[in-house]
């Protein structure tokens, strides 16, 4: 029984702080039409605005996160980030569809808030009043100037005061009832006005793919100057050793065979290890096991080769693009890298199922947990390469262990 | 002994072709594509013959594709494979057949010519010779093959590198005898009994590959 005390007297409660956060509607209101015109005459009015406009995101704020509790649900924020400087920060205020939804919610909570709160307590008062008549009528022996409603309303009559006790149980349950539906009645309409627009989340994920494009875009270009260092460096360079020593051998060949066969003989070992420098290059841009065989069979090799056992469960027969295919596999071996250096795991189950529109990618190993993607720069690569693709990292790596990494990469079916 | 060579790098595939006639064998054909490779291989029966894995038309594991559908038709037909790349895939689908006369090699091993050479020998002869890197990952990471001593794991690497036993002992300036010795020891460590169908040798290879 207490538990349902608690929770009316909670909700009687919420019901005031939805009045008094729309308490300051007629205020910011007028503080806002005031400025907008003002501000064209006199710098005063900015700064009346920007006060305004702060507050008035500060109680949207406040209602979003309510209204995410009631709701179960969250309200993303729909403000843009605004430019730095007084000035243009209240011109992206002005025109931002989110401060006159803002503004609109408002003043619908200061009627809203208002009223609920009335009808949440009026609602309690007559209860209480009904359930008492009675008693009232007994204990004001004589007529008052003052009566309560009820008396006044039923005259003293005791049968009509006995009648109105089952009433007031009635609008007592009411009163117990009716707040959880005004409050969620508040929270729905905050989440619709509140909440980003279409065109404002459209525009949120313009700019959020115009970010990741260009981290893709940087770390493809960061890639092609270590291939070109590499190159450079390794395998050209050793190539030219080779050149030289087949020169210097041609020279002495006749007159000193010995040194010619030396020279041959580094000139040979130096073509080796540039073709080895070339086998890893190739390795590193694009596995030929993906190429050949997909990610299925791409996977499998990684498997082979690990030095802990791998379970696999590969759900996956067709071939994808060549860019998905290919992060889905950096991913996958970057997470296997980090399981069999950072874990200490002797187990590793990598799962991988195609659903049509995505796919989904799963690494986990029985070590010690405690990976998190701000240490290491394993994890913020993997999330980079998928967040090139609109795809999610979710890691779950409590310390103790175990690890697992959940990935979500789209692909077109 | 006869030879086909089936390598779309005009340069290389000369070299190969040239190096091979100048060692003695009969190059009967040289195919710059994938697309009649089984066919070229069942009709021909080489010898021996160097396959690159990756062929036109599609690029990607043709070569090895086609040689083990060849195999399926004529069992136990030697076969090279070269590639740019060592896969433990590919080379436990080379050996699934169980049939011996299969090599694996990095295109890099043709610079050292007498053992290439050599391990053409020997696939032709039946016996099957993995690249020393496809070894060696298997021996860093197999650790069922703790039951091996560091000498008969170095028996047993030198081995799947298609080596005879002279050459081991010699690699290992030890007798042949106790050579053969150290191989009777892991055969019996890895459960390969003695029988008469003389691909202890491969199986012992298979053995690790399949752990």
């Amino acid at each position: 029984m207490g538990w349902r005390f608690a929770r009316g007297a909670r909700e009687s409660g919420q019901l005031l702080v939805g009045a008094v956060i729309g308490l300051p509607a007629p205020f910011l209101l007028a503080m806002i039409l005031l400025s907008v015109p003002a501000s064209l005459v006199a710098g005063l009015g900015i700064v009346v605005f920007g006060v305004a406009g702060t507050l008035l995101r500060r109680l949207a704020n406040v209602q979003r996160d309510r209204a995410a509790a009631l709701l179960g649900r969250p309200i993303e924020r729909p403000y843009a980030d605004h430019p730095e400087g007084l000035l243009p920060r209240a011109r992206a205020v002005v025109s931002d569809t989110a401060t006159w939804r803002d503004l609109a919610w408002l003043v619908s909570q200061f009627g809203l808030g208002i009223a609920g709160l009335a009808a949440g307590l009026g609602l309690w008062l007559a209860a209480v009043e009904c359930l008492t008549a009675p008693l009232l009528r007994a204990l004001l022996p004589a007529r008052t100037g003052f009566d309560p409603a009820v008396l006044e309303f039923t005259g003293r009559s005791t049968l009509l005061g006995w009648l109105l006790v089952p009433v007031g149980a009635g609008l007592a349950l009411l009163a117990y009832r009716l707040p959880r539906h005004l409050l969620s009645g508040q929270a729905r309409l905050a989440a619709a006005l509140l909440r980003p627009t279409s065109a404002a989340q459209l525009s949120a994920r313009v700019d959020r793919l115009t970010a990741t494009r260009a981290a893709a875009v940087d770390a493809s270009a960061a890639e092609l100057r270590r291939i070109e260092r590499d190159l450079h460096d390794g395998a050209q360079m050793r190539l030219v050793a080779v050149r030289m020593n087949i020169g210097m051998a041609q020279d002495v060949l006749d007159a000193d065979p010995a040194t010619a066969r030396a020279l041959m003989a580094e000139a040979s070992a130096s073509a080796g290890s540039a073709l080895t420098e070339l086998r890893d290059l190739v390795r590193g841009i694009h596995p030929p096991m993906l190429a050949d065989r997909g990610l299925a069979g791409a996977a499998q090799a990684l498997a082979l080769s690990s030095s802990i056992p791998v379970e696999l469960d590969l759900r996956l027969d067709r071939r994808l693009t060549a860019p998905v295919e290919s992060a889905a596999y950096f991913v996958l071996a970057e997470s296997m890298v980090n399981a069999i250096r950072h874990s200490g795991a002797t187990l590793i189950q990598v799962a991988v199922a195609d659903h049509g529109h995505f796919l989904s990618l799963a690494v986990h190993d029985n070590g010690r947990g405690g990976a998190h993607a701000g240490r290491g720069t394993g994890l913020r690569g993997i999330q980079r390469r998928l967040s090139a693709f609109d795809g999610s990292l979710r890691i779950s790596s409590p310390t103790g262990g175990p690890t697992t990494l959940e990935m979500e990469l789209p692909c077109a079916s | 002994m006869r030879v086909l060579i089936a390598e779309d790098q005009p340069l290389l595939r000369d070299g190969l072709t040239r190096m091979l006639t100048a060692y003695g064998f009969e190059v009967v054909v040289a195919l710059d594509d994938g697309s009649q490779l089984t066919e070229a291989l069942v009709e021909h029966r080489p010898d021996v013959s160097v396959i690159d894995v990756r062929l036109p038309p599609s690029f990607t594991d043709e070569g090895l594709r086609s040689v083990i559908a060849a195999r399926t038709e004529v069992p136990g037909l030697p076969v090279l494979i070269l590639s740019q790349y060592v896969e433990q895939l590919y080379a436990r689908e080379l050996l699934s057949d169980r049939a011996g006369g299969v090599g694996y090699l990095l295109k890099d091993r043709i610079g050292d010519v007498q053992q290439f050479i050599d391990a053409l020998r020997q696939v032709a002869a039946g016996a099957t010779v993995m690249d020393p890197e496809v070894v060696s990952q298997l021996l860093q990471q197999r650790s069922s093959l703790a039951v091996l001593t560091p000498r008969e794991r170095d028996v047993l690497r030198l081995m799947a590198e298609g080596r005879s036993n002279a050459a081991i002992a010699a690699d290992l300036t030890i007798t042949e005898k106790s050579v053969s010795n150290h191989i009777n020891a892991l055969f019996a460590k890895l459960g390969l009994p003695p029988s008469a169908d003389g691909h202890r040798r491969v199986l012992a290879v298979l053995a690790y590959l399949n752990q």
